[in-house]
Parts: structure tokens; sequence; C-alpha cells
């Protein structure tokens, strides 16, 4: 079986997957998202990643919100 | 990107600060800003003793971390409000860290001691927000107060504040502004020094350090957050700052700095001490005893027919 090559995004708090087919740099990965770099860490293994890095296919890569608040 | 400090290969870009940093050299900046702010706004010295109030997220527990790290005397006070599957992890996260630490830490249920905040969020017109506020005011000055601390310490990050400021500012609750300070001058004896560390720090600033850290924080929110007000204004702020890096910061800095002595407190009587638990209190009955009396009084009465 062919597995699918692809960009594997995990979204926390939510705990949800998206997918994307090419490889990007962050900053467009965010865009997508439609996320500002002030709102979110963007991890590949134990490194953050600067909005200028380059994500590739087969990259599993954590979004992390740091935004938390109530009132 | 290259570290501004070092030139190796930078993991953080903080456009606000035109800087970008690698790991060691991101620690060093966190804790010498933190430290900065500490003197420099005169919040309280190594001789001190602090009580730092955890929740389990990576804003108290990356304060503590860096107190920690600087030598001040701390001890952490954790209130656990029973809402459900996210009191208990957070809870685990502040056990942790104090056991990895060997720091003490107090865990204070607000089931035992008083009423959950679900319950008081049930039984009165209080949506949850308001009643775990009210409670925490309560008792963080309780338990510093009973511990002989004379300082508190939160984690409320330069996010936090400048939300706050924007909704204060927009409404002109003049007498919260002359009140939204660092550092809070305790107006009673049974109140003590609060203190707000990280206010010139932003949100991504302490996540990324506590994840630079290896901080095991809770990174689920409350269940209660959701549509909050303070969320919009940070998401406002958020974008504001996309397009122009250091706005949070300016908004912030310097209403402290100009602004803020402009709003006068209005003279008051002084606070007396409540009839019921002794702390201070404007009516003879203070808020917090009002609300353990009306959850108590309406719990009994949704009880009652019950037993018939």
């Amino acid at each position: 079986m062919v597995r699918c090559r692809a960009v594997q995004v995990k979204l926390l708090p939510q705990n949800k997957i998206v997918t994307f087919p090419d490889s990007m740099r962050v900053l467009v990965l965010l865009r997508k998202l439609s996320l500002t770099p002030e709102t979110v860490m963007v991890i590949r293994g134990d490194r953050l990643l600067t909005e200028d890095e380059v994500i590739r296919v087969d990259d599993e890569i954590e979004v992390r919100s740091v935004i938390s608040g109530g009132v | 990107m290259k570290c501004t400090r070092c030139r190796a290969p930078a993991e953080i870009n903080l456009r606000s600060h035109h800087s970008a940093f690698c790991r060691p050299c991101f620690i060093l900046y966190f804790q010498r800003q933190v430290e900065r702010t500490i003197k420099r706004d005169l919040m309280f010295t190594p001789e001190e003793r602090v009580l730092v109030a955890v929740s389990g997220g990576k804003d108290s527990l990356a304060l503590w971390d860096v107190l920690i790290t600087q030598g001040y005397q701390t001890a952490g006070l954790y209130l656990d409000q029973g809402i459900g599957e996210y009191s208990i992890h957070s809870c685990e996260k502040v056990e942790q860290f104090a056991t990895l630490h060997n720091v003490p830490l107090q865990i204070v249920s607000l089931e035992i001691e008083a009423v959950s905040v679900p319950t008081a969020a049930q039984f009165t017109n209080r949506v949850p927000c308001a009643a775990c506020g009210l409670m925490k005011r309560h008792f963080f000055d309780q338990y510093a107060i009973d511990g002989g601390f004379p300082v508190l310490a939160t984690g409320h990050n330069l996010d936090d504040e400048a939300a706050r400021l924007l909704g204060n500012v927009l409404h002109w609750q003049t007498e919260y502004l002359a009140r939204e300070k660092p550092v809070l001058e305790p107006t009673h004896a049974r109140f003590v020094r609060k203190v707000r560390p990280l206010y010139r720090t932003s949100e991504l600033e302490t996540a990324v350090y506590a994840f630079f850290r290896g901080i095991d924080y809770i990174i689920e929110e409350c269940p209660n957050s959701g549509g909050a007000t303070q969320l919009f204004y940070k998401d406002i702020l958020n974008k504001l700052e996309t397009q122009m890096p250091g706005t949070k910061l300016t908004f912030v800095q310097e209403f402290v700095r100009s602004a803020q002595p402009l709003f006068v407190a209005p003279d008051g009587t002084p606070p007396r001490e409540c009839e019921v638990c002794g702390m201070p209190s404007f009516a003879p009955v203070c808020s917090f005893c009002r609300l353990v009396q009306e959850v108590e009084r309406k719990r009994e009465k949704h009880i009652a027919p019950l037993r018939h």
C-alpha cells in the first residue's frame, strides 16, 4: 500500500490534525491556518521553528496555541 | 534566522524586540527580563518570602521556575476549583513541578473550603469566571497572611494586562484603571502585596520559556473560558501586533509609566472586617461569604423537596 506523502499538522489544544500536500515555509502554513506568529508555537520534534523555516513533506508539525484566558 | 546574541540558529523570533534567539540565549534573556522587572518595580527582595499562585498553566509555572532559578524563597498555592477533568489534570501538573523542584506547595480544595466553581455558578446568577475570581482573591490573601508571606505573585503576562487595559479603557472604568498596577500595595493588615512579574513578557514568550525549560504544563483550556471577552480583546491586540510589532508592550508600559498615575482611586472609608470570616470587607459580610451563604441557602432549598 502506498502512503500519501503530506505535511501533517497537529493543532493544540483543539487536538485536530490537518494535512497539506506540499512543503512550505512556516509563515505560509500560518497564513493557511489563519494564524499569526504571535499566537502559536510551531514545533518540529523538540525544536521550535521560526517563520522563515521550510516545512517539508513527511514532516510532523505541532502548532500549539499560546493564548489562554477567561473572564 | 540567526540568534541576535550568539549567531547560532534561532528558534524564536521576537519581532517586538527586533531580536531572534537560540534556546540558551532566550532562556537567559527571559530570566533577565523578569528579574529586571522585579527590581525596577520594587516588587520584592530576596529576603521576602513569595507565595506564587499557580494554576498548572504555562504562565504561573514559568514564573515559579524563574523565581526558583533566581534563588527567591517561594512556595506555591494551587486552588482546586473542582472543574472536573480540567482541575484534576492541572493539579497533577502543579504537583509534578513542585516535586521535581523540591519546593513547598499548598493545595486548597474550593469544594472542601467553600464551594466549587461549577456549584457556585449553578446556584447563583454569576458566570463561572466571576465566582472563580472572587474566590481566588479571598483565598490568595487568606493563605498568604496565614502562611506569613508578605507578597503574592501571579503569572499575568503582557497579553493579559493589555487585554484588561483595553477593556477598561473602552468602558472608561476609571476606578479599575486607578488600581491597574503591576504592584498593588496592601490597604489593610489582612491584605498582602500583589505583584505581576511577567507583565512585560508576552504570552508567546512565557510559552516559549516553558517549552525550552521542559515545563510540563496543562495545554488544554479551562472549559469555562470559551467565548470570554478577554480572548476577543487578545485577538484584536494580536492583529494590531502583527501589523505594528511592539504595540502591546508600548500600550501597557506607557500606561503604567505615564497614564496610570493620572487616575486616582476615590478616597473611601477603609475596609472593615467581615463578620463571618474576618477578612477585609466594605460591607458587614464580605462578597466571598455572601456567595457561600447564597449557595448554601439555595442548595438547601433545592435539596429540601427531594427529602419529602
